[in-house]
């Protein structure tokens, strides 16, 4: 194990975040911020309790898991795809490094800073509602195995991507939907039968039930089939990873 | 003691069909500066890529310090050091962070001594704590070099080193060159500048279309392969070479005002007392002459062409 090698990727990624620190952490609090007063206070104001809690208390969960997805993929696509859009690739590619140990730091450090921006819209949405959470470590672990899970899918897409549009793409027109469909916002046990049956084919929704019960103990999904979903996911993109790293795809010709 | 480089029938065609490499046998000794020239397209960055570990290879094998460079590719990585042609660094870093990445990258634990040294040999001292981006063309060439060798490797491969640098600086890149190999490292450059490999290589290996078409050690390349050129310049210009001249492979140059003579510095005998001799019978007179070996340069375009 080249640990030098890791330590130096995942700090390297690291020191990066620091130094876009405006971009990388204040950015992502204001957004969720606004979506507290929005649908928080001025909205939220009107609607009756969901699930034992005011409705502000209630979309908590669903926005940190969603704005943990799509920072997850962009952090760790963005890490990968501009060493290779610079041509310094080349110095990773050399060096005495295994894909597990490439993964391992570019991963680690893209679910490293989907981590902290997690915790931070916590602590900020601590200010807007009054945050009960339930199930502290499973709390913290459905973190953990999300921003993990996503920071793979965002490695997959920052290698497969060959331009700007097609890093924007997956994150814009398929995740994006997929996290406002997801539950963020509302119960899926308020949607029609039928809607309510599509919805179980989006991943997020496991997610974001998973993650909800954490915080107040009730869920549309059996926190069990959540877990088991999310597993499954992270386990998918493992494979991915390894099939890209087995064949060279769109890294080594 | 195993070579440095050893390369057996070394194939690679593309995704594109496009083959760069024919079955390439090249060996490359411990310690010396080896120059492999060649046009572009050549093949020379496709053999330094396999040999690093950037492109996979379609067939043949490679060793390094006699270890394969896909079974054994952490041992063989280690050992190396590149200075890849594109100008590629991290721009927002600064020069210490980004050469102290590298060694680390190559699994050496932290030594800022040795940076220290790397620094200052490549007179990048003063610029440690500047972004990268804030260099200058030159400068981040340096910088390149200083990332190869952060991780004290025993070969330094330089493709295109020199590439759009200045006269200055390609001269210290070819001090530093010479400097490393007194340490010991086996410096293996590609160029397109004859110059290049004239001044600096040991041996000189010509690669065109994919294969290794000569491995000659510089001397000998040059002595075997290089023609002499007498060239005369005349009191009075001539329309044309006098008909009892004719035969001895004279040309006319200048527009009449010159003759060149080209022969062979190996041959039995060089023909010049005769034709000097011939000159004065025909009443042609000089004012200067003046002999000169083909270049480096020279050799290189006849070989290309004459295999082409």
């Amino acid at each position: 194990m080249n640990l030098h090698a890791v330590k130096s990727i995942y700090m390297f990624e690291m020191a990066r975040t620091f130094r876009t620190v405006m971009q990388s952490i204040i950015s992502p609090v204001i957004s969720t911020s606004l979506y507290f007063v929005v649908f928080g206070a001025a909205i939220g104001s009107r609607i009756e309790q969901i699930g034992g809690v005011s409705y502000g208390a209630f979309i908590v969960p669903g926005l940190i898991m969603m704005s943990l997805l799509t920072l997850s993929i962009s952090n760790a696509s963005f890490g990968i795809y501009f060493p290779k859009f610079t041509g310094t690739i080349y110095e990773v590619l050399s060096a005495p490094i295994s894909y597990v140990e490439i993964v391992l730091a570019y991963v680690g450090a893209a679910a490293t800073k989907s981590i902290m921006i997690g915790l931070v819209i916590l602590a900020t949405a601590a200010f807007f509602v009054d945050l009960r959470i339930e199930h502290p470590f499973m709390m913290l672990l459905f973190l953990v195995l999300t921003a993990v899970t996503f920071s793979l899918f965002g490695f997959i897409i920052g290698i497969w991507a060959d331009g700007f549009e097609k890093l924007q793409i997956v994150p814009l027109l398929i995740v994006m939907p997929l996290a406002f469909l997801g539950g963020t916002f509302y119960s899926i046990d308020m949607l029609p039968p039928v809607w309510q049956t599509i919805s179980l084919g989006n991943p997020v929704v496991y997610l974001v039930s998973g993650f909800r019960w954490s915080f107040i103990g009730t869920s549309d999904v059996n926190i069990g089939i959540s877990l088991a979903m999310t597993l499954f996911f992270l386990v998918a993109c493992l494979a991915i990873v390894a099939w890209i790293f087995r064949t060279g795809y769109k890294l080594k010709t | 003691m195993p070579a440095a480089v050893s390369i057996t029938n070394l194939s690679k065609t593309y995704a594109t069909g496009f083959t760069a490499l024919k079955g390439v046998d090249l060996e490359v000794r411990k310690g010396e500066i080896f120059a492999l020239l060649g046009p572009n397209g050549a093949g020379k960055t496709t053999l330094i890529g396999i040999v690093c570990g950037i492109v996979n290879a379609t067939g043949g094998t490679v060793l390094v310090s006699g270890h394969d460079v896909v079974s054994e590719y952490r041992k063989t990585r280690s050992l190396i050091g590149l200075v890849p042609q594109e100008v590629s660094i991290d721009a927002f870093e600064s020069v210490w962070n980004t050469v102290s990445f590298s060694r680390g990258l190559f699994g050496k634990g932290p030594n800022p001594a040795h940076i220290e040294k790397v620094l200052k040999a490549l007179s990048l001292w003063d610029k440690k704590d500047e972004k990268v981006l804030n260099l200058s063309g030159g400068m981040k060439r340096r910088v390149l070099i200083a990332k190869a060798l952060s991780h004290e490797p025993e070969i330094l491969f330089l493709d295109e080193p020199t590439a759009g640098v200045d006269v200055e600086l390609r001269r210290d890149m070819w001090e530093m060159v010479r400097g490393l190999r007194e340490t010991g490292v086996t410096i293996i450059l590609t160029t397109h500048y004859i110059e290049e490999a004239e001044e600096m290589a040991d041996r000189i290996g010509v690669i065109n279309h994919g294969e290794i078409i000569l491995v000659e050690d510089k001397r000998t390349l040059m002595r075997n392969l290089g023609k002499k050129q007498l060239r005369l310049e005349l009191l009075s210009p001539v329309d044309a070479i006098p008909e009892t001249l004719a035969g001895r492979g004279l040309e006319l140059a200048d527009g009449g005002a010159t003759l060149v003579y080209s022969y062979d510095t190996h041959g039995e005998r060089t023909g010049i007392t005769a034709l000097l001799g011939d000159l004065n019978q025909a009443g042609l007179r000089f004012r200067d002459l003046e002999t000169r070996q083909s270049s480096l340069e020279e050799i290189f375009v006849n070989l290309v062409k004459e295999r082409a």
